[in-house]
């Protein structure tokens, strides 16, 4: 049966004269929702955004505020918002910010901003539009606490693929490879889950993938749910650090780029993805561990012992973030002051870049490969000036997300 | 006559107004009928592309926001061509928008930079300035040879 049409209010400035207006259009419908602009009158339009009292210059700022308070108060329904103005604007990055936070505050709708230059495509925009129809059409199946039968969860992601059994809210198989070919990654994943948990691909009663090779995974594999990064993390994140109930924060860093994201009962509000640069990413974790010879499991524990104030590192290019490192290790720094200052430079630049498009509330919860290096989590939690949370088997999150929303299929089957 | 640049540019009152005196308005319902009735394009609404934002760079920098960009590609080419201007300040939204603060900024310092004739006015109150508002648009454009 078909599902029925998301419809995404646009909240913007800018998009149709950067030319990326049809950008929007088209990564909306390949996730079968739609995009509009709510209607107001003019009198509605003077209204809101006078009561609103952030008083910008800009008209379709204006616009923007009038139409966001008509989706809070009721006057326009919609069933997610998407919050867009160009990259670089001051005026319009405020305008996205506290829109998004009144939002969140005051209505259940799921909000995405995004600050686009004329460069952006339908691709960049698409797990975002994903993640908001997802949460607009699966409420119920994202509220599910439990893991029920016997389920299996592949997470296919840019560095590594990782695949988990489940059986009755028990994780009791995993599996674990560095990406290469996408479906040979996951064919062994699956294999070492399903040795490890001493049951056949058979004795499934449901399977679920995520990450960037889902479609491609899942349309082989036959799979139940299919569904982007953002839903399956969050719920897998607040499952694992039992906090499924009230606020919490998940930030996920990746390999190739980062997650930030606001849950409130297990459902993702407001959301940030992206990175400026693989200098935000673990991608530059595993170049410093590669630099300093040592494996990227032993990143961690160095930098635990480093202290790394005193090392200047700048990882907003990982290039320029590279050069940092020679130049420290040149200078005859310590590898493990190093260790901590790569560790710091990447936390900073979530801190700057993504964790400010957010409301941070606690507990905040890391998950991903990168939350098994204790430098990083530490760099964070000074940063965030709050205690991190990292759940058992975080560097699974997507495989027992996807293991655990997939047991939603498995009385239907 | 004269090639009056309009401000705001998507005012439909000021196009008129110059229409009637003779000259020839330069607003954006010009510049956007031209894109929207291109044929072989498909970028809704405006039938603006990325290539706008790119083209927007004789007039802005890279690092200025493409909205800023893509819309000087717009007002642009009508500031290179005016002869003329008219500028109302803080209008009221059902006067004409566009859109963009930082535009408005680039697009007034760009028209006074040119040392062309500009009539500069506030947006009227009440009604009574609303006839002195018409009163002086009409005397400038007359005072550029146009119908009197």
């Amino acid at each position: 049966m078909k599902e029925a049409t998301v419809r995404i209010a646009q909240l913007s400035c800018g998009p149709e004269y950067s030319g990326v207006q049809k950008e929007i259009y088209t990564a909306a419908e390949a996730v079968g929702a739609e995009v509009f602009f709510p209607d107001l009158s003019l009198a509605d339009i003077r209204r809101n955004f006078r009561d609103f009292g952030l008083d910008v210059k800009s008209g379709d700022l204006k616009l923007a505020i009038a139409r966001a308070v008509a989706l809070v108060e009721g006057a326009a329904e919609a069933d997610a918002v998407f919050i867009a103005s160009c990259f670089r604007c001051a005026e319009a990055a405020i305008v996205r910010n506290e829109l998004r936070r009144y939002i969140h505050e005051h209505s259940k709708l799921p909000v995405v901003s995004y600050s686009f230059t004329e460069r952006t495509t339908s691709g960049t925009l698409l797990t975002r539009m994903e993640a908001l129809t997802t949460i607009a059409r699966r409420r119920a199946l994202l509220a599910r606490e439990r893991q029920t039968g016997l389920t299996m969860g592949v997470d296919s992601g840019s560095s590594t693929t990782k695949a988990v059994i489940m059986q009755d809210n028990e994780i009791i198989g995993t599996g674990w490879r560095p990406t290469t070919e996408v479906l040979n990654s996951s064919d062994e994943v699956i294999a070492l889950a399903l040795e490890e948990a001493g049951v056949k691909r058979d004795d499934l009663d449901a399977i679920g993938t995520t990450g960037y090779g889902r479609f491609l995974i899942g349309e082989r594999i036959g799979a139940d749910l299919i569904q982007e990064e953002l839903t399956v993390n969050s719920k897998g994140a607040v499952f694992l650090a039992d906090c499924q109930h009230g606020p919490s924060t998940v930030i996920d860093i990746g390999g190739m780029d980062n997650k930030a994201i606001s849950v409130l009962d297990g459902i993702p509000g407001t959301f940030t993805m992206g990175g400026i640069c693989a200098g935000a990413s673990g991608r530059f974790l595993e170049m410093t561990a590669k630099r300093l010879g040592v494996d990227i499991t032993e990143l961690g524990p160095l930098a635990m012992k480093g202290m790394g104030e005193g090392v200047p590192m700048n990882s907003y290019c990982i290039v320029f973030g590279t050069q940092s490192l020679v130049n420290a290790l040149a200078e005859g720094h310590s590898k493990e002051d190093v260790a901590a200052a790569a560790c710091h430079s990447v936390a900073e630049q979530v801190f700057e870049q993504q964790l400010q498009e957010i409301d941070i509330k606690e507990p905040v919860v890391m998950v991903g490969g990168t939350s098994l290096i204790q430098g990083l989590v530490r760099a964070m939690g000074n940063l965030l000036q709050t205690e991190i949370v990292v759940p058992h088997h975080s560097q699974y999150i997507g495989s027992v997300g996807a293991a655990l929303l997939s047991s939603g299929f498995v009385e239907k089957n | 006559m004269a090639k009056v640049f309009i401000y705001p540019a998507t005012s439909l009152i000021l196009s008129d107004l110059v229409a009637r005196f003779g000259h020839k308005p330069l607003g954006t319902a010009l510049s956007i009928r031209e894109r929207i009735q291109t044929a072989g394009l498909d970028s809704p609404p405006l039938q603006m592309t990325p290539d706008d934002a790119k083209k927007g760079l004789k007039w802005a920098a890279v690092e200025v926001p493409s909205g800023v960009r893509g819309r000087m590609s717009l007002f642009g080419p009508l500031i290179d061509q005016a002869e003329a201007a008219i500028i109302v300040n803080n209008p009221d939204f059902a006067f004409g928008c566009m859109g963009c603060a930082r535009t408005d900024e680039l697009v007034e310092f760009l028209v006074k930079q040119k040392n062309i004739p500009i009539l500069e006015l506030s947006y009227p109150a009440d009604e009574d300035e609303g006839i002195i508002f018409v009163r002086k648009v009409r005397d400038f454009l007359t005072s550029l040879g146009g119908n009197s």
